[in-house]
């Protein structure tokens, strides 16, 4: 199928792209890596977009360190993240995520910014900035603003972001002494969208769950943590299979992905306690 | 004088060796040439609008809007092309009792599946087809639909064509010996379900065609990425109302079709139709979303089996109860029921046994249609048949090894015919088995599966024997009426500057057909493989012949390719014994000069000989024969079919929290007489393991309950991928089938024929002690998991 686009245009900054959404009369879409969009186009599941290219905005681009967090510009690639030191060094849960994110093709265009506004249920950057605890920023006509993660998935490719609001980046804390940040998913093909995923962080102000793939939005598993953070596994794992609603499609049913959220759950324990041995 | 295939030092060695692929560096610098790089002038394209629904009466269509579209031409509906096209039928004489009705190239009336084209658009450009066809407004009334195969022939399911009675395609029943009373007096008798997944091809390049129509000179020209252009041009002829002669067909550079592309695609039909309305050449090149829904599907049977053995192991019967579901239409002119009666054909094919009862029953349902794909009905016959034994094995305590032994024909048994009247002329069970277990140390990989288990591993070792078809026989279309050749030709040429042209039958698909041709005229002529060109896929130019199907390319076309160039070779040996006043007898060509056979000294060069031949023929004698061409034909006689041999092994590791399977190693040993290319050979193994390993692992067509398709995307019908693929250690046998001088069979399916079983057997052997088995393909996590017990909701 070929694509129908309504137009083109590229966005030199963010003021220049926040206008040219504006003129867009609705029909404007941001393009940054493209790695969903322009598949949808293709298949002409959408038609008629004034594509905007943000994706020379040099200034959403990069990682730097801000304080007690590191700051990561929207446009950074999937394959810049995999490989940057200080992500290595204070959010090492990205950089495990990158391994299981699609294929080198695709992580060398896609954004994390990209993947957060998709909001695609089963991909791993939504549930890690959850984990993490990530506020993300946004831009839009009335300034800036910021949004905890925990307030930012609103349902299946649908975010709280406002229309025409730019995902300019996000903030994760740095791993503090001792923290373990571990992710883990299974899927039917390395690269393939996992059929359940887990990320699990351990802070000393106790354990964050976040799971996808496993619901319309990744959600933070709280009844798990707080019996994860009492010490008890069994229930961790019980408290997590009552609290997701896993959907079912044509790679597995929704109990096949409930049971897997336990395992999953027992081997990053698992992983993590091994890392305090 | 034969060649001495023994003699692996004999001059113009190439037959048994890895020589470079003639079209390799074109195809790897991006310069080869698909339909869709091809651009004529005046071309257009055309989009087709298919039907949303899969089985609705269609009342009305609107398509003044699409009309308006900036770029759109015109417009075609079924009854508009009825009128210039007509309907096939895909029924064969010698499958008795097949029925199916009449289909048109654009559905008149009726839609039958999802996908099915109901209308074209024709336009200056692709895209602006699709924005026509958007705009086409038809009215349909949704009818019954028919989608289970199981049901499909019960007294409350709809009859999906009235006018054929019920949904029954065909039915056959092959009964051979008393299995009732051998089931009655067995030590054992195992009863297993089967179900193999509805699977399609994925070929990288999509089904495409761009036909011209020159009303001028009365010819079509179609350009196609096909298997069988002769076939294609009698097709094309026959429903457009030309002249045989009339209608080429190209088939250049072609991206893979495993069997896909040897069928007639409605799309495909209407497009050559539209060209000659038209008057100017039309392009259809299929999206992947169309390619998921309208080319061919396969292998979607369930199986009911059993099989009685002694108490020693030796098979005393096995009863086969096959039902598969084919879509609303047998395809033309293959027809939909080959793959059922293979697998009647083929189940118990390695076993010397007594009685055998099997049924296949053929039903028709609101699905895309089935036909042949890559292997067609092996996987599911070996994964019955292996299936069986292995758990018989189980039951008798006895090592899967050892069952098969002592019920493998023996190597010196033959010729023979087994109990489903397969004549097999010379095959090589347990002398592959033996390299086999040379190869895998099967002794060795019992110990680390032992040891493994004791860590909670759960590691497992699946066999699988098989039988391949290969070189078809008449037997295989010819016989029931299709214009479908089983024979093929080709013709060897030397030029002026002694370099050879071969033109070919046989066709690439991206496999090495030309490679093999080149390397077969090359030690025929006695030149180098770099001194031939071979020419391929132009009905027009090339002798006729029945094209890439049931792995013949080599068996046939390349035992014709050889018969042609020895008796260019005996031509040009003639000449340059003229000129060189010797004895032909005497001289022989190595590396492209005439030498004296017995000492090797060089005599005189092709070039030398084609100067005199071609620009000063008055030197010759007068009347002294000059013909530097020559053409030969080959058929196979004596068999029906040739069949090969060959055993796989599969070494996985079951994940029992997960359910996921992880490949740990591979192993094929098959036997395709004579390998005149061991590399081409072993990754036409390979590749066929990797498409085995996706039926076995991945590959699942889902529909939903009322026919719509629900995985029509690479995201999510599951191929198999280089990352999950384990290593393939391959072997040969080689048992020459004595037919041809050449002595090749097929080895293009062996791969997929064994490959599911092979995974199947070494997954059950992994879940066996935890009393868990699986026999639903594809192996998912969920279906292992649910088989352990572990999910039960």
């Amino acid at each position: 199928m070929k694509a129908s686009a309504g137009g083109y245009a590229r966005a030199v900054d963010v003021p220049h792209a926040l206008e040219l959404m504006a003129g867009s009369a609705g029909a404007g879409r941001y393009l940054a890596g493209g790695q969903s969009l322009v598949a949808a186009l293709n298949m002409r599941l959408s038609e008629g977009d004034m594509l905007i290219d943000i994706s020379r905005i040099a200034d959403l681009s990069g990682i730097r360190e801000d304080g007690d967090h590191l700051r990561i510009g929207a446009l950074t690639r999937h394959a810049d993240i995999g490989r940057d030191a200080l992500i290595r060094t204070h959010a090492p849960l990205l950089s495990d995520a990158v391994r299981h994110i699609a294929h080198a093709a695709i992580r060398n265009r896609g954004t994390i910014g990209g993947a957060l506004a998709h909001a695609d249920p089963a991909a791993e950057f939504p549930a890690c900035a959850l984990a993490l605890g990530a506020t993300l920023h946004a831009q839009g006509g009335t300034g800036t603003r910021d949004i905890a993660a925990e307030e930012f998935f609103e349902d299946v490719f649908t975010t709280t972001l406002a229309e025409g609001e730019i995902l300019t980046g996000l903030s994760v804390p740095k791993a503090e002494a001792g923290e373990v940040q571990v992710i883990e998913e299974v899927a039917r093909r390395s690269g393939d969208y996992a059929l359940t995923g887990l990320c699990l962080v351990r802070r000393a102000a106790g354990h964050r769950l976040s799971i996808f793939s496993a619901g319309p939005v990744p959600m933070l598993a709280r009844g798990a943590m707080a019996a994860l953070d009492a010490g008890d596994l069994d229930a961790a794992v019980e408290a997590l299979r009552a609290e997701i609603d896993p959907p079912s499609d044509t790679q597995a049913s929704g109990s096949y992905r409930r049971h897997l959220a336990g395992v999953l759950l027992r081997r990053a324990v698992k992983r993590i306690e091994g890392d305090r041995a | 004088m034969s060649i001495a295939f023994g003699n692996p030092d004999r001059p113009n060695s190439y037959i048994g060796k890895t020589v470079p692929r003639p079209n390799a560096r074109k195809l790897v610098q991006g310069r080869g040439r698909y339909v869709d790089d091809i651009v004529l002038p005046r071309m257009v394209h055309v989009a087709f609008v298919r039907s949303p629904f899969a089985h609705a009466r269609i009342t009305g269509i609107e398509a003044e809007a699409a009309k308006g579209v900036k770029g759109v031409l015109r417009v075609f509906t079924g009854a508009d092309l009825a009128e210039v096209c007509t309907p096939w039928v895909g029924v064969l004489a010698h499958l008795k009792g097949l029925k199916s009705p009449p289909q048109h190239a654009l559905a008149v009336d009726r839609a039958a599946w999802v996908g099915e084209p109901v209308v074209a658009v024709v336009a200056t450009s692709r895209a602006a087809a699709e924005d026509g066809a958007a705009l086409v407004e038809v009215d349909y009334d949704p009818l019954p639909v028919v989608t289970d195969t199981m049901t499909a022939l019960d007294a409350d399911t709809p009859v999906l064509h009235p006018d054929l009675g019920d949904n029954l395609a065909f039915r056959r029943l092959h009964e051979e010996g008393d299995v009732a009373a051998a089931m009655a007096s067995a030590h054992k008798v195992i009863s297993a379900r089967f179900r193999t997944a509805r699977h399609t091809g994925v070929t990288p390049e999509p089904r495409s065609i761009l036909v011209d129509w020159s009303p001028a000179d009365g010819q079509m020209t179609a350009y196609h990425a096909t298997q069988a252009p002769h076939m294609i041009q009698t097709v094309l002829a026959a429903h457009l109302d030309l002249p045989e002669s009339r209608v080429r067909v190209i088939c250049g550079d072609v991206g893979g079709s495993y069997g896909i592309k040897v069928h007639v695609y409605p799309d495909e039909v209407a497009t050559a139709a539209i060209a000659k309305v038209m008057g100017r050449p039309v392009k259809f090149i299929a999206d992947r979303l169309e390619s998921f829904s309208t080319d061919i599907h396969a292998r979607d049977h369930e199986i009911e089996a059993k099989i009685a053995v002694d108490a020693e192991g030796r098979i005393l019967a096995m009863d086969v109860d096959d039902w598969t579901g084919i879509g609303p239409y047998s395809v033309y002119p293959r027809t939909s029921a080959i793959e059922g009666n293979q697998v009647v054909n083929l189940c118990g094919g390695p076993y010397d046994f007594a009685n055998y009862r099997a049924r296949t029953t053929v039903v028709f349902q609101n699905k895309t249609p089935t036909c042949q794909y890559r292997a067609v009905g092996h996987p599911i016959a070996v994964a019955i048949t292996e299936g069986l034994v292995d758990m018989a094995a189980a039951a008798l305590g006895m090592d899967p090894v050892e069952i098969r032994r002592r019920n493998m024909y023996a190597d010196d048994a033959y010729p023979v015919t087994s109990p489903a009247k397969m004549r097999f002329e010379g095959l090589s069970h347990h002398a592959s088995m033996d390299k086999l277990m040379e190869m895998m140390d099967y002794d060795a990989l019992r110990a680390d599966q032992a040891e493994a288990r004791k860590r909670g591993k759960h590691r497992g070792i699946g066999i699988a024997s098989f039988i391949e078809l290969t070189n078809p026989s008449p037997f295989m279309y010819g016989i029931g009426g299709a214009r479908i050749s089983a024979q093929d030709g080709c013709t060897v040429r030397m030029d002026p500057d002694g370099s050879i042209v071969a033109l070919s039958g046989v066709t690439e698909q991206g496999q090495g057909t030309e490679a093999m041709l080149s390397q077969v005229v090359a030690e025929g002529v006695g030149v180098l493989p770099s001194s031939v060109r071979v020419i391929t896929g132009d009905t027009q130019v090339t002798p006729y012949g029945g094209g890439t199907w049931a792995s013949r390319g080599a068996g046939i076309g390349g035992e014709a390719a050889l018969q042609a160039a020895r008796a260019l070779r005996q031509s040009i040996l003639e000449v340059a014994a003229a000129m060189l006043q010797a004895d032909a007898g005497a001289l022989d060509i190595r590396d492209g000069q005439v030498v004296t056979a017995e000492t090797g000294e060089q005599r005189l060069p092709l070039e030398e000989l084609g100067r005199i031949v071609y620009f000063r023929g008055d030197t010759l004698p007068k009347g002294l024969p000059r013909e530097l061409v020559q053409t030969r034909h080959f058929i196979t006689m004596d068999y029906p079919f040739a069949f090969t041999n060959g055993v796989q092994a599969s070494y996985l590791e079951v994940d029992t929290d997960t359910g996921v399977v992880t490949l740990l190693n591979h192993w094929c040993v098959e036997d395709c007489g004579r390998v005149i290319n061991p590399q081409l050979v072993d990754e036409q193994i390979r590749g066929g393991i990797v498409q085995g390993l996706g039926g076995a692992l991945y590959e699942e067509i889902h529909y939903d309950s009322e026919g719509q398709l629900l995985n029509g995307s690479m995201a999510d019908y599951l191929v198999p991928m280089a990352a999950e693929m384990p290593d393939m250690q391959i072997g040969h046998v080689e048992t020459p089938t004595k037919e041809s001088e050449l002595g090749a069979k097929g080895a293009g399916e062996a791969g997929t024929a064994g490959a599911p079983a092979a995974v199947m057997n070494a997954i059950n052997d992994a879940l066996r002690p935890l009393g868990a088995q699986v026999t639903e393909m594809p192996f998912t996590p969920e279906r292992i998991l649910r088989a352990l017990g572990t999910i039960q909701d």
